[in-house]
């Protein structure tokens, strides 16, 4: 009986650290960063692959003013928080997500992520995302602060935009407006069979893209939404993300893509990548992989093949960030496990934890202020109990982004505690 | 003997025009009757399989063989046909045709919704049992299939409408393409027919499943056995005829090797023995199959090789699809050895055609001649009970029959004549001689060189003049050589045409020459032809077959191990907590002994230093290794049975082992209110169906609450109940409806056997648990409120997302709760769902599972454990046994599993890390003590794969290369299944 006493304490601890700490409004953007900050004490991991002890990090007006160890000799400025004990982390970013343009799956009113049209650039997620989805807020408990919020079906699904998950509105909530274009190339195989139209399909995006560029080469009076839209990709203003799977629909994409002037590529998905790492590799093209929580796609293959297939990617020397389009929304709380699963297949913990943030905002393009501790960038960052990629340790107790500290309450944990209120009050 | 039988006595031979009866007017020429007698002689003559006659007499009258042997006293009124050096077989049977039967017209798809009410009246309530549909009323011969037909061999068909579940009967025909149905039609009811299969014709959604098709059955006969004790008030012509029908034989249409041994445990049930249609690959299950007792009905589909040119596609094709393709054509071979009956049939092949081909190749694989063709001839006479009629040669059977050239089974045999019924229908020309060899050919006076070669029915020629080549076409038709040869030099021509002579081998007629000028010509045999060396018949090396026949089969079933593992940490899930540098031995499939340092004796000792070892994870909701999750045809299916649906083949079992799972509830779906019986069940991988099911196993049923049950997530308005308020009237009324019949069985009444009130009755009696599907406070309220009127309780609420609102409720109640560690936001109802869920009802003293409902969550539902010290701060200990032991006393298997404590079943994993983390591996998992997943064995399947995949991959390139037919790589359509999956619209979860 003495674990049952155990738990009913645990219970009671956190119940009085919400209640404590956060009886703020939910989901009340956190005030500008007035004060300084410095975490002392704790284990930094920087997103770089590096890891300090007993760190020192110092921020400022949103801006990371010092990160290294606490036996530095420096003069510590404001707001001082423990971090004995404690892991510090970037936050974790969500790319390739329909994280705010869909509140609850079943319910069509509230689905906004698949516009109708199978070639449509310019339709843009950002005026679309909804900065007060409940959906949205449950990622900030665990860690995930950063999303891309990308349009989805059709072939050209549209133009995501990057943002921060702290925010009243859309417009604040933008980190990069319209930063990239996302294909979904054609399956050489359907529902198992050979794809009859796959060639002809192919031959559609081609004319597409040969129009889009040609359009962009004079000046028109007549606007084309849809070919304008696309100029960004080929001047490298913008990313062109390609979703494929299959060793052969990378192989067709990229090469389609390269051969009609697409600068920057991203593959998204890439099941198959592992089979086409020197293609990759050649044409420098980063994977966005697909979450490791699925199962291998036949019979045949390893149980754990999508636990491991990042190691392999990386171990080959690939930049490999992890997105889980496919699953619900909800999902998209657990990218830190999606990380953590890579450890004992293959990547060290912080290898694993680069997959979520440096580099990811590498293959995003939001690098310079995100996705790592160093100097001089964005104080977006959090505070962990435990070790953030592993379910048992990712216990958030501060969070902040642009240095402005962040409520972690969130409608699920008001229900929590309200219902913990109602039976404790008997 | 049957009416139809008695005119073929009377039949005419000879005549080559529809002959009429006896006793019919005849009005257009003079009444006459021909009795003469048939004799074919010199013929070796296949009398039956075992009985060959070498120069043999087969002496026929009035369509029946009168003698047949080596010396037969020929009656003075015979024509007698000397056929020397030619074969006599009597002709093939085919048991499960639709000759002469049309399929009904498909129903059209009308409106959105589905239709549950029978469009019938004065028939059974289910559209899909029509055992009044007798075949013989809708039969017209079709001469050209029977042409087909005759072509391959076949003399009889047993035909029936491919269509429901109870089909009604069938007739049986011989393909007597001379005379009329009252000769052809050899019996009227020859069978009744059964299938697993909805009919195309109607819409009643019910079943929806093949569960459903199963309980439809059994309910069905319990139906009839009532009928027949006169104890309805109505009229139903369904059971009637079911009833009429039992004395025929009984044909299932199961269609491969699990549907084979569920229809015989229907049969079992009830008394029969069904002749089974099998699909092909009961060599998987042979034991089971020989077990069953069953008559099979074999198809020959055996697959076309995959074509895997391509090595991109190669990988949409499975090791288990290679192997079908490498292993299916030993079927019938394999079938033989194991001493199982069964005929053959040309059901399941894309064109009669290929008969041929198959035969031989199944022949090819080892299966005897002598047992192909009983295979076609006796032994379906025998399912048929017509043994006295058809099937062999002997005195008073059939003249059924087929002439050929040699070795029917051989190829380059020639079928000559089908003859059935004593009717001759020619297929190729007897007369036709063999034309190859080599001849000097003189025209007129000039001479060349002729070359005959090609087949015996189409030879070709060559014609040389010293090196020159000519032009030449031949032409070899009704004992008439016609041939024309071009000088492509000089542009001389000649045509030749002579009359083939029996008796000589040389040519000779007529020839005209370029100018017109007729002269002979005569060609002298110097040389007979030599054909090419025949090839052995290539036989790909037969690969093993595992358990279950996928890739990580089982070569052979794990055994019991004693296993000592020395100094782990043990996670007991039991007031004992994790207990460090512990040592726990396994004997006999049980957890033997706790304790430090314990003794090996004879035992294998496991190093677990710095590992942990714990009970094996149970899932309380899961629908992996299931044929189907739903039976969603009617708001409550009580009576369908997940038990009957376990799939033993699903790679699942073996990702969720990899996973450390041991156990789990194979639950029915969420589309009914009331759903179908459970499956508690071990993953032992390898292991038969039944042995996976736990013995003596606690019975559960799913009920289910809330969007899925009123239909709301897919368009469906026309199904009670739309609403919580009815789904609470739903059960009310189903309660109250089965404490109503077990009173009236109470009373002693006679009370019509329905499995549905049987099964509520065994809740209300408290034999039965439910398990809830259950998302918002207010519909587990009420179903609470529903259980405690009619006095029994709810086992557990699963998934239960608001149990967090009513948790005191539901300890007071005494239920459970096995829910998703932190799902939410995917449909309305769960809008207050929250990860902290389980935190809370386990804190109110409610007994608390994390359950995955899901293929992929359910191998690590240690990690989805592990959430629950994030959401809600459980201690480790307490989080673990929400994955272990509390599940095992949610499904009343505590005493049995669950934990790790002495005496209990030996059902453990060996985790490389702490269990809770998500760093940890299962290395190993044990059930029973025997291991059924190992990470090294892992890893030497991984390799074993690849290697049989690139020995497969290399055979079927060679029958590509080799002129054979192949097919596109294709992916099975694998469909990972959740609560509503085959719901009439699936949806996710």
């Amino acid at each position: 009986m003495k674990n049952q006493k155990d738990m009913k304490l645990g219970i009671k601890i956190w119940v009085a650290l919400l209640v404590v700490q956060f009886s703020v409004g939910q989901q009340t953007p956190g005030d500008k960063q007035d004060e300084a900050i410095y975490i002392e004490g704790a284990t930094a991991h920087l997103g770089t692959g590096e890891v300090i002890e007993n760190s020192l990090i110092m921020f400022q007006e949103g801006k990371l003013t010092f990160v290294g160890s606490a036996m530095t000799k420096i003069a510590r400025r404001g707001r001082k928080i423990k971090g004995d004990g404690k892991h510090v982390y970037p936050g974790f970013i969500a790319p390739s997500t329909s994280l705010g343009l869909v509140e609850i799956d079943a319910v069509r009113a509230s689905r906004d992520q698949d516009e109708i049209g199978e070639m449509i650039p310019h339709i843009r997620s950002l005026i679309a995302y909804n900065a007060e989805s409940k959906v949205v807020e449950s990622m900030r408990p665990n860690g995930i602060l950063i999303g891309q919020i990308t349009p989805q079906g059709g072939r050209i699904s549209g133009t995501s935009s990057i943002v921060q998950f702290d925010a009243w509105n859309w417009e604040d909530a933008a980190v990069k407006t319209d930063d990239g274009i996302h294909l979904n190339w054609p399956s050489s195989y359907h529902r198992g069979k050979p794809n009859e139209n796959y060639a002809e399909q192919i031959a559609e995006v081609k004319e597409f893209l040969k129009n889009a560029l040609a359009y962009g080469k004079a000046a028109s009076n007549e606007l084309n939404p849809a070919f304008e839209s696309l100029q960004g990709i080929f001047k490298g203003a913008q990313k062109l993300y390609l979703n494929a799977s299959g060793e052969k629909e990378i192989l067709d994409g990229v090469k389609v893509l390269k051969e009609n002037g697409v600068k920057d590529i991203v593959l998204v998905g890439g099941y198959e990548a592992y089979k086409t790492i020197d293609f990759l590799k050649l044409n420098e093209v980063p994977v966005l992989l697909r979450h490791t929580h699925m199962l291998p796609h036949s019979d045949d293959e390893d149980y754990d093949l999508p636990y491991k297939l990042p190691g392999i990617l990386v171990e080959a020397g690939l930049l490999v960030g992890l997105q889980n389009s496919e699953t619900s929304n909800f999902q998209t709380r657990n990218l830190p496990f999606f990380a953590g699963q890579t450890v004992v297949h293959g990547l060290s913990k912080e290898q694993a934890l680069q997959l979520i943030t440096g580099n990811t905002a590498k293959i995003l393009g939001i690098d310079e202020s995100y996705g790592t501790l160093e100097n001089g960038k964005s104080a977006t960052l959090f505070i962990s109990e435990g070790d953030a990629l592993d379910m048992k340790g990712n216990r958030l107790i501060h969070a902040f982004i642009d240095g402005r500290e962040i409520s972690l309450e969130t409608h699920q944990t008001e229900l929590w505690k309200r219902y913990s209120e109602k039976y404790e009050g008997k | 003997m049957n009416k139809s039988f008695a005119f073929v006595i009377l039949l005419i031979l000879g005549l080559s025009r529809l002959s009429s009866q006896e006793y019919f007017p005849d009005n257009t020429q003079v009444k006459s009757q021909n009795n003469n007698y048939t004799a074919i002689v010199n013929a070796k003559i296949y009398v039956s399989p075992s009985n060959v006659i070498e120069n043999g007499t087969l002496l026929i009258k009035k369509g029946k063989v009168v003698q047949v042997g080596k010396s037969v006293k020929i009656p003075a009124n015979t024509v007698q046909v000397d056929v020397a050096g030619k074969w006599i077989y009597p002709s093939f049977i085919d048991v499960f045709s639709e000759f002469g039967v049309a399929k009904p017209e498909k129903s059209k798809e009308g409106g959105r919704s589905a239709e549950y009410e029978p469009s019938r009246q004065g028939y059974y309530w289910n559209d899909h049992i029509m055992p009044e549909f007798d075949a013989v009323n809708s039969f017209v011969y079709d001469e050209s299939t029977a042409k087909n037909l005759r072509e391959v061999g076949f003399g009889v068909v047993n035909t029936h409408r491919h269509d429901g579940i109870a089909r009604g009967t069938g007739v049986l025909v011989a393909l007597n393409g001379k005379e009329g149905d009252a000769e052809r039609i050899l019996d009227d009811r020859s069978a009744q027919y059964f299938s697993f299969n909805k009919s195309i014709a109607h819409r009643q959604a019910y079943p929806t499943s093949l569960m459903g098709s199963m309980a439809l059955l059994r309910q069905m006969y319990y139906d009839a056995d009532w009928y027949a004790q006169g104890k309805s008030e109505t009229k139903d012509r369904s059971l009637e005829a079911l009833n009429s029908n039992n004395s025929l034989v009984q044909i299932f249409e199961a269609g491969d090797k699990g549907n084979v041994l569920r229809a015989d445990g229907i049969g079992d049930k009830f008394g029969i023995q069904y002749i089974a249609l099998g699909g092909g690959d009961e060599y998987e299950r042979v034991a089971d199959i020989k077990a069953a007792n069953t008559t099979l009905v074999l198809p020959l589909n055996f697959p076309d090789a995959y074509d895997v040119s391509d090595p991109y596609t190669t990988k949409y094709v499975s090791l288990a699809d290679m192997r079908n393709w490498n292993q299916a054509p030993a079927n019938p071979k394999i079938m033989a050895e194991n001493g199982i009956p069964f005929s053959l049939t040309l059901h399941g092949l894309k064109s009669t055609v290929d008969f041929k081909d198959k035969i031989k190749r199944a022949i090819a694989y080892g299966l005897s001649k002598e047992k192909a063709l009983e295979a076609l001839t006796v032994i379906p006479a025998q399912i048929l009970g017509k043994t006295e009629s058809l099937g062999t040669l002997e005195a008073g059977r059939y003249a059924n029959f087929l002439i050929t050239s040699g070795d029917i089974f051989e190829d380059g045999t020639l079928l000559y004549e089908n003859w059935v019924q004593g009717q001759k229908h020619v297929v190729n020309d007897i007369n036709q001689k063999d034309l190859r060899g080599d001849y000097d050919l003189a025209i007129g006076t000039d001479s060349f060189q002729l070359s005959i070669s090609g087949e015996v029915l189409q030879p070709k020629a060559e014609v040389k003049k010293d090196t020159l080549k000519l032009n030449t076409k031949l032409d070899y038709k009704n004992d008439w050589l016609v041939m024309s040869l071009v000088n492509n030099e000089n542009g001389a021509t000649y045509r030749l045409s002579g009359a083939i002579s029996g008796d000589s081998n040389n040519l000779e007629g007529k020839a005209v020459i370029s100018n017109g000028k007729e002269t002979t010509f005569k060609a002298v045999r110097t040389k007979a032809f030599a054909g090419k060396e025949k090839d052995q018949p290539e036989v790909p090396e037969m690969v093993p077959v595992t358990f279950p026949n996928i890739a990580y089969g089982n070569t052979s079933l794990p055994k019991q191990q004693t296993m000592l593992f020395k100094n782990a940490t043990v996670w007991t899930s039991e007031d004992a907590g994790i207990l460090e540098h512990t040592d726990v031995l396994v004997k006999n499939g049980k957890i033997e002994k706790i304790g430090k340092d314990l003794k090996a004796g004879g035992a294998k000792v496991i190093d677990a230093t710095g590992k942990h070892l714990s009970a094996g994870i149970i899932d309380e909701h899961s629908h992996i290794a299931a044929l189907a999750v739903n039976e969603a045809g009617q708001n409550s299916s009580a009576e369908v049975k997940m038990e009957d649906l376990v799939d033993y083949e699903d790679k699942g079992i073996y990702h969720a082992l990899a996973g450390g799972v041991t156990s789990l509830q194979l639950l029915h779906g969420s589309a009914n209110p009331i759903g179908g019986q459970s499956a508690i069940m071990k993953l032992k991988w390898g292991e038969r169906p039944e042995k996976m099911v736990y013995s003596n196993t606690p019975k559960f049923i799913k009920f289910a609450l809330g969007e899925n049950v009123k239909q709301s997530n897919w368009g469906s308005y026309s199904r009670f109940p739309q609403t919580r308020m009815g789904v609470e009237q739903v059960f009310d009324n189903y309660f109250q409806r089965a404490k109503e019949y077990m009173d009236a069985k109470a009373r002693g009444e006679s009370v019509r056997y329905d499995v549905e009130m049987e099964t509520l009755a065994e809740i209300i009696r408290g034999e039965r648990f439910i398990s809830c599907h259950s998302y918002v406070q207010s519909e587990i309220n009420m179903m609470m409120k529903v259980a405690e009127k009619f006095g029994f309780r709810v086992n557990t609420f699963t998934h239960i997302l608001e149990g967090y609102k009513v948790a005191d409720k539901m300890k007071e109640h005494g239920v459970g709760g096995g829910t998703f560690s932190d799902w939410w936001a995917y449909k309305f109802e769960v809008n207050d769902a929250i990860p902290y869920n389980a935190a809370i009802m386990q804190e109110q003293g409610v007994t608390v599972a994390i359950n995955s409902d899901d293929a992929e969550m359910i191998r690590r539902l240690n990690q989805e454990a592990a959430k629950t010290i994030k959401y809600g701060g459980m201690t480790e200990l307490e989080a673990w046994k929400m994955v272990t032991i509390n599940p095992a006393k949610l499904l009343h298997l505590e005493d049995r599993t669950g934990s790790i404590k002495e005496g209990k079943d030996a059902d453990l994993v060996l985790w490389s890390h702490n269990p809770l983390s998500i760093y940890a591996k299962a290395e190993k998992t044990i059930i029973d003590g025997a291991v059924y997943f190992d990470l090294e064995t892992d890893r030497k399947m991984r390799e074993a794969v690849e290697k049989e995949r690139a020995k497969l991959i290399n055979q079927m390139l060679l029958e590509k290369q080799g002129g054979k037919k192949t097919q596109q790589p294709a992916l099975k359509k694998k469909v990972l299944m959740h609560c509503d999956t085959g719901s009439l619209n699936d949806h996710h979860e």
